[in-house]
């Protein structure tokens, strides 16, 4: 398997402007002869489908939604970054780039990484110029706001609904190039397989969620931006529907799947309240610009009304071991902190698993009607699902899943290890490394999709022969029958079997957060792993699944997803155990400091695992990309 | 708590739906609205009764995916709360709760309480956006927006396009949707160019897709989840009427 990055030579900061000099273009009368899929409508898809219309290429556009603006991005609450530096107070490209390396811990690309800030601005601009009503100044002017892991105020944002502002901004373009009809619709659409003709990505095959039919489409190339796996964990704060099926798929295709157990886990989300609950709402990373987090000092107060507790008896945790960036600090050092004041038996609330995030200062200080105005809506939300008023008692939070950093390998085109085949925004691994700051997803996905793709596909479009293939191939045909089978032999089952896909789903989920959630042991990922081969058969002998698969079946949806989770679960497991050394988010309990600090090992582990498919029982083979750093010097992560 | 439901299910846009009752007795009053119905789905899967279809995704009152009629109200009887952050404590102990899908011509019904909302696509299709291309921008500071402006379009582009102004309608009426993103546009200095074409081509879509005309009774205003206010309508009328006088 060849992991050639392709980043381009040359100094750092002109490595995108020379590369976007010497890549192909496709003639403008041609590109309409090419058809792109895109599946996907979240801020990569969107802002891909829209700009390659607006180019001329034939796009085709899917998702499983009934409409591309429910896409999950719309969920996305805080900010955007961008290196504007309207704040004056030191940002740049080159901060914003070397904040993102560091905060990854050192396992991104440079080259990625620093492209990603050097457009981070003109996304600012796109956005404007769409009437997305970002947050302004009484001059007019735009708003900014810290997000963690910095020490500049780069954020921009429409108060806690950043990510539906601008994906509504990017659905609309995209809803404008389907009025210009250079993009198509397939709604309610579920990619169940790639089709790989001579090696190369050329076209889909899809269930019709409210049909059930299974459809071909075939193109020239194919994009992925089908979001993150973090639901594998069952509780998470992604969406209901959010899956790893599409990417899955490619990757049994052959596609590499990079750093798949590099995953995110947040740290000021609503704590778990009971059994039936479906899923956990995260409150935005930027209410720590104001709020302080805290526990007692002391066990026995942990129970106590939190008002009651002085304040020589509250311990100010975050602004204690790390004064400079304080309760900044990134999501995964912030994570672990409060998991080991949990741990140490000073969490707070029922179940002792949550910490104290309390606006109390931020009030006095500003009054409740500036921090209503901030932060209104994640008030009431919290006030809505716990039944307490977060003005007149601290919140109670605690970390839960939120984003994947790992998805499939990319080069610095965005293309896979399958020709053709590009993915962009969560659905890739490349630019966060193994830990993502706060309100770069949103940049991410809209660099890529707006600013990224559309350049580098050309350049593949333009320099492949592309014969011409219809839905008659026999490949089709094959992929066809192959996702036929699968669905068949599901139902086989689903007509006999006993355990619900839900009952499976919540298994997955709990091995998942026990073993490979905020701290990860080698006894632990060695059980997850064979645990995985039991549930597995299991699942293929007793799932339960109702109804037919000629219509509209939510539960057969969920299965197929669920059977793709559980191989899932064991690569992250695999890749977890492999990567002996602590980085980010991903915290092996045997590599860290006397402190209780990640300890890499950049000896051994500075590179991208990238693994290739081999069979659903055979072990996955891996390979290595070697990160090398020119620019930056490779440093203990220190947010002190 | 104990709950007696009664749901409308229907298998497919074909056939003939019919309410039918179930009851639950372990209904905690900290799930929400649709973590009752999973909690219902999960029984009559193992009833071997086929669950009841209904469309959620984020579960944070965002995406705009979900939302039913309960007794009678879209969304339920929480003000300003999409179906899934309605709480089951907002419920008495051994309530009737007849649960129904979006009722209006332009949502056919898919599956039981699952809907179909591509017409609100089509709305914006026709015209919700800036005809800008991507690239090529002055610099975002370039074009000042005043605050209360820029904050006013941000009430109105919280719209997360759910149905429930139409749903609740008597007339089935799409106006405080449409209207929602017009009045946001119109307010951006972005918006202005094709401030006249966009309100017209889109209640001319709005109207085509088959919902009513308002006639001022404000039903969507006090369902919608994000508190849209009413004189959004009041003021695509007045474009209209100008745009298409000129």
């Amino acid at each position: 398997m060849n992991l050639d990055s392709k980043s381009p030579s040359g100094p750092l900061e002109q490595k995108w402007s020379k590369h976007k000099g010497e890549v192909k273009i496709v003639n403008p009368a041609n590109k309409r002869h090419h058809r792109i899929i895109v599946v996907g409508t979240g801020l990569a898809g969107a802002s891909a489908a829209a700009s390659l219309g607006e180019l001329g290429y034939e796009v085709h556009s899917f998702c499983i939604h009934e409409s591309g603006r429910r896409a999950h991005s719309i969920a996305a609450q805080g900010g955007i970054n961008a290196a504007k530096n309207y704040s004056n107070d030191g940002d740049s490209v080159y901060r914003l780039f070397y904040d993102t390396i560091k905060g990854g811990d050192f396992r991104s690309r440079e080259a990625n990484v620093h492209r990603l800030a050097e457009v981070s601005v003109n996304i600012i601009d796109q956005c404007a110029a769409q009437g997305v009503p970002f947050a302004r100044e009484y001059s007019g002017e735009l708003a900014n706001r810290s997000f963690g892991g910095t020490q500049v105020s780069r954020t921009f944002y429409a108060r806690g609904q950043t990510g539906q502002q601008l994906l509504l901004g990017a659905y609309q373009a995209m809803m404008r190039q389907v009025n210009e009809g250079r993009v198509k619709l397939f709604a309610r659409r579920e990619m169940l397989d790639l089709v790989m003709i001579n090696g190369k990505a050329r076209g889909i095959i899809t269930r019709n969620l409210e049909t059930g039919a299974i459809e071909r489409h075939s193109a020239d190339a194919v994009v992925l931006a089908t979001g993150g796996y973090g639901r594998i964990f069952y509780l998470s704060t992604n969406a209901m529907n959010s899956n790893c099926t599409a990417i899955f798929r490619a990757y049994k295709r052959g596609a590499a799947f990079a750093n798949p157990c590099f995953t995110q886990i947040h740290p000021t989300c609503i704590p778990v309240s009971g059994g039936y609950q479906s899923k956990l709402t995260l409150m935005s990373e930027s209410l720590r610009n104001d709020g302080r987090v805290w526990v007692p000092k002391k066990k026995e107060d942990c129970k106590k009304n939190p008002n009651d507790i002085a304040d020589e008896d509250r311990d100010y945790y975050l602004e204690r071991r790390y004064p400079s960036f304080g309760n900044l600090v990134p999501r995964d050092v912030a994570s672990r902190a409060a998991k080991q004041v949990c741990d140490e038996g000073r969490g707070v609330g029922e179940s002792g698993l949550a910490v104290y995030l309390d606006f109390r200062d931020a009030i006095k200080r500003d009054g409740e009607p500036k921090v209503r105005e901030k932060y209104g809506n994640l008030f009431d939300m919290y006030h809505e699902i716990t039944d307490e008023n977060p003005y007149q008692v601290p919140m109670r939070i605690y970390p839960a899943v939120h984003y994947t950093m790992g998805g499939l390998w990319v080069d610095y085109n965005l293309m896979t290890t399958i020709p053709g085949l590009h993915a962009v925004g969560e659905a890739n691994f490349s630019d966060h490394g193994a830990n993502r700051l706060g309100a770069s997803a949103l940049m991410q996905g809209l660099a890529d999709g707006y600013f990224v793709l559309p350049y580098t596909i050309g350049h593949y479009i333009a320099s492949t022969k592309l014969d011409k293939v219809t839905t008659d191939a026999p490949e089709f045909a094959a992929a066809e029958a192959d996702v036929r089978a699968q669905i068949d032999g599901l139902m086989k089952i689903g007509s006999k079997g006993k355990k619900t896909v839900d009952e499976f789903y919540r298994e997955v989920g709990t091995m998942m957060w026990d073993n490979v959630g905020m701290s990860r042991t080698t006894k632990g990922l060695e059980e997850t792993i064979k645990n995985f081969q039991k549930l597995r058969a299991e699942f293929y002998e007793n799932v339960r699944i109702p109804g037919e698969s000629g219509e509209f079946n939510k539960q057969l949806e969920m299965a197929g997803r669920v059977a793709d989770f559980l191989e899932l679960g064991e690569l992250m497991a695999r890749d977890a155990l492999e990567r002996n050394e602590s980085c980010g988010g991903h915290f092996r309990e045997e590599m860290q400091t006397d402190e209780g600090e990640a300890k890499r090992d950049d000896d051994q582990f500075c590179h991208v695992s990238a693994w290739e498919y081999k069979g659903r029982e055979t072990a996955p083979v891996l390979h290595k990309e070697k990160l090398s750093f020119e620019s930056i010097h490779l440093a203990q992560r220190s947010y002190k | 708590m104990k709950l007696n439901l009664e749901i409308w299910r229907q298998k497919n846009p074909k056939t003939q739906g019919e309410f039918k009752k179930y009851s639950l007795d372990d209904v905690s009053p900290n799930m929400s609205f649709l973590e009752m119905l999973d909690h219902l789905n999960e029984k009559l899967i193992r009833d071997g009764i086929e669950p009841v279809e209904f469309d959620s995704d984020c579960r944070e009152g965002i995406c705009g995916s979900c939302g039913v009629i309960i007794n009678g109200q879209a969304h339920g009887p929480k003000v300003g709360v999409a179906t899934c952050q309605l709480y089951m404590r907002h419920f008495e102990d051994g309530a009737t709760v007849v649960v129904e899908p979006w009722r209006a011509k332009a949502f056919p019904v898919v599956k039981d309480l699952v809907v179909n909302r591509s017409a609100y696509d089509r709305i914006i299709q026709a015209g919700g956006y800036v005809s800008t291309k991507t690239g090529g921008h002055p610099d975002a500071n370039a074009i000042l927006v005043p605050k209360q402006d820029a904050d006013k379009a941000f009430e109105y582009a919280t719209c997360i396009g759910c149905g429930a102004c139409a749903a609740a309608c008597p007339n089935a009426s799409a106006s405080l949707f449409t209207a929602a993103k017009i009045s946001h546009l119109s307010l951006m200095p972005q918006g202005q160019p094709e401030k006249d074409a966009r309100v017209v081509n889109m209640v001319n879509q709005m109207d085509m897709e088959g919902f009513g005309n308002c006639s001022n009774i404000g039903e969507c205003s006090a369902a919608c989840p994000k508190q849209i206010p009413l004189e959004a309508i009041a003021s695509m009328k007045s474009d209209y009427i100008k745009a298409s006088l000129k």
